[in-house]
């Protein structure tokens, strides 16, 4: 797959501009057959590699989910059938964004999809994972029943224990919802986004062992950094 | 030593190629785990556990209630005694020499006698009785404040059932009328708000104080012990009812069941820098030698890329 | 509890749990966790629809 030229040649750029260099190392980076494939490497044949693809569809339900019981406020669920059952979709989309995420995880892992200069790609995958985690947690915490209560009695303990209570408090209600419904989803749109950028910049890592021809590389003259 | 020759990998791909449509697989993966969701959602619904208020705590162990109540005023409960973020009262945990509790400060400010007892009281009109202990309490000196309250709590530890109404006669001070007329005002339901950051007026979104209430008796603990969501029970991954939890947090969890964590003040502090070096390591995988290379060793991929292997091995042997 | 929905399964009881050395795992985590290696282990073993002729590009048929 050849990256096409550029639109217009880079002398004709207005010196000095930002958006010049920021459109240029744009093209150049994430040309339009790189960041929208109609192709792909014949090795991704594997039913493993749908599990990233499931859990951006899982984070979507989360989202869409999660903004509707926002429509209507974090106490709608408590006394509304159809919050119930907002609520009972918000939490199976997490259980199965985690599910998926975590299949992905190991498929990746298994496969060594750092190699060839995708290390930030594990990454910021890794760090997704993470505060996912904690997006999950501020969740349960605003849940405005028995389990937020006792989950935020128990977490403080940890937060606490190592200083970061005193600034994130997790008996705030308040503070925890807007982290859950606004800081942390941004956070996490951000780094999905940046490892989706990722896969799309270097493309699905090639099988251990192939040269970038397709060939089979023989195991005496491997160069895999190991 | 990295060898000189570039990884093949992270040249572009230049061999065979199949179609793939990006966006149709988005759409499709969507529309199939909306489906999944919802078929879930419909199946098994979700948890609802009611909060515990503190009305409720107050009816359900009068003798619990009075218990804590009194262990404010002596200083002995959780919160009284806990250090910062909330007061100046407990060492803090430490990892080692590092003592990030202590060093995080006093941010969030809880003076647990006065919070928790004496300010609700305070606001109580047309009680000449109460109005009568509090003036006594708050002009006596912090000592005898202390011998008042410590004296209260030992007779209820002594008392049959522990019953602060089947206590001895002592020298309990205001001690008594204060801690009643406290059990009254939270059965009554009006110190659930009180608690809630009176600070602010009309508008309240913060519970630390009545949370932190709370868990300073052994009720909350003792629904949550029924529900397998206790520290020892692998309590973080549970959820309430027969309701899958938080599987992902099982690592987080184990350190707490076994030794030296379970008998350990500092536990807390430990297992989260720990966790934190193993998130750092997970993230840092690629860069980690011998944990990056597991997958080599590990006959997995083959199977994952056996069509190609064997579709390229017939074309480079024909 | 105002809202309950009825619900085709009724995880509102009280869980079992699985109990070996120190692991407590309550029932639904380990279908959970078991769910998750099957199907890993499927998607790792199950054929995937393979690469007709047509739909090589022209540079790449024999």
């Amino acid at each position: 797959m050849t990256v096409p030229p550029p639109v217009r040649p880079a002398a004709d750029d207005v010196p000095g501009s930002w958006t010049a260099a920021l459109r240029r190392r744009a093209i150049d980076e994430l040309p339009p057959e790189r960041l929208l494939p109609d192709r792909q490497p014949a090795y991704v044949s594997s039913w493993v590699y749908l599990f990233g693809v499931l859990t951006l569809a899982a984070l979507v339900v989360v989202i869409a989910s999660g903004s509707i019981l926002a429509l209507k406020g974090p106490e709608w669920w408590h006394h509304s059938s159809l919050g119930h059952f907002m609520n009972s979709v918000h939490l199976w989309s997490v259980e199965l964004f985690f599910f998926f995420m975590v299949i992905h995880l190991w498929g990746q892992f298994f496969m060594a999809s750092w190699r060839g200069n995708r290390g930030l790609t594990w990454v910021t995958g890794a760090v997704a994972f993470l505060a996912s985690i904690g997006t999950a947690f501020t969740g349960y915490v605003i849940q405005s029943n028995f389990d937020s209560q006792w989950i935020a009695t128990q977490a403080k303990d940890g937060m606490n224990a190592v200083g970061i209570g005193a600034f994130w408090n997790v008996l705030d209600f308040g503070q925890m919802l807007l982290w859950h419904v606004l800081l942390l989803p941004i956070a996490i749109g951000i780094i999905v986004a940046l490892h989706l950028l990722m896969v799309r910049r270097h493309g699905v890592v090639a099988p251990i062992g192939v040269d970038a021809d397709g060939n089979l590389i023989d195991s005496g003259t491997t160069t895999d950094a190991s | 030593m990295r060898s000189t020759v570039r990884d093949p990998a992270a040249s572009p791909w230049r061999g065979p190629t199949r179609p793939y449509d990006l966006v149709k697989e988005l759409v499709i993966a969507v529309v199939v785990v909306s489906l999944l969701v919802l078929a879930l959602a419909a199946v098994f619904s979700s948890p609802d556990e009611p909060g515990v208020t503190i009305q409720r705590w107050a009816r359900a162990d009068p003798s619990d209630f009075i218990t804590t109540a009194t262990t404010e005023l002596d200083g002995t409960s959780i919160s009284a005694s806990y250090g910062p973020p909330y007061n100046h009262d407990g060492p803090g945990q430490k990892i080692g020499p590092l003592a990030l509790q202590k060093l995080a400060g006093v941010r969030i400010p809880i003076d647990p006698a006065h919070d928790f007892v004496i300010g609700p009281l305070q606001t109580v009109t047309g009680d000449r009785t109460l109005a009568g202990a509090l003036t006594r309490y708050t002009r006596a000196s912090a000592a005898q404040q202390q011998r008042w309250a410590s004296n209260y709590d030992q007779a209820i530890q002594n008392a049959p059932a522990q019953d602060p109404t089947q206590v001895r006669a002592g020298d309990y001070g205001p001690v008594p009328t204060m801690t009643a007329r406290l059990l009254q005002l939270a059965q009554s339901g009006a110190l659930d708000s009180q608690l809630v950051n009176p600070g602010s007026g009309f508008y309240q979104t913060d519970y630390t104080r009545p949370l932190l209430f709370l868990s300073d008796s052994g009720y909350l603990a003792n629904l949550a012990q029924a529900q397998h969501l206790s520290g020892e029970q692998w309590g973080m991954s549970n959820e309430t009812g027969s309701y899958p939890g938080q599987a992902w947090l099982w690592l987080y969890t184990f350190w707490y069941q076994i030794r030296p964590f379970t008998h350990s003040g500092n536990a807390d502090a430990l297992i989260w820098g720990i966790m934190l070096v193993l998130s750092l390591a997970l993230v840092l995988v690629p860069y980690i030698p011998g944990i990056r290379s597991i997958p080599k060793r590990v006959p997995l991929y083959r199977l994952i890329w056996r069509d190609y292997y064997r579709q390229t091995d017939n074309i480079e042997h024909n | 509890m105002a809202g309950l929905v009825a619900s085709v399964v009724n995880l509102d009881r009280p869980g079992h749990y699985l109990h070996w050395w120190v692991i407590q795992l309550s029932l639904a985590n380990f279908v959970v966790i078991v769910l998750m290696l099957v199907v890993f282990a499927l998607a790792l073993v199950v054929p995937f629809p393979k690469l007709h002729e047509r739909d090589r590009p022209k540079k790449e048929r024999p």
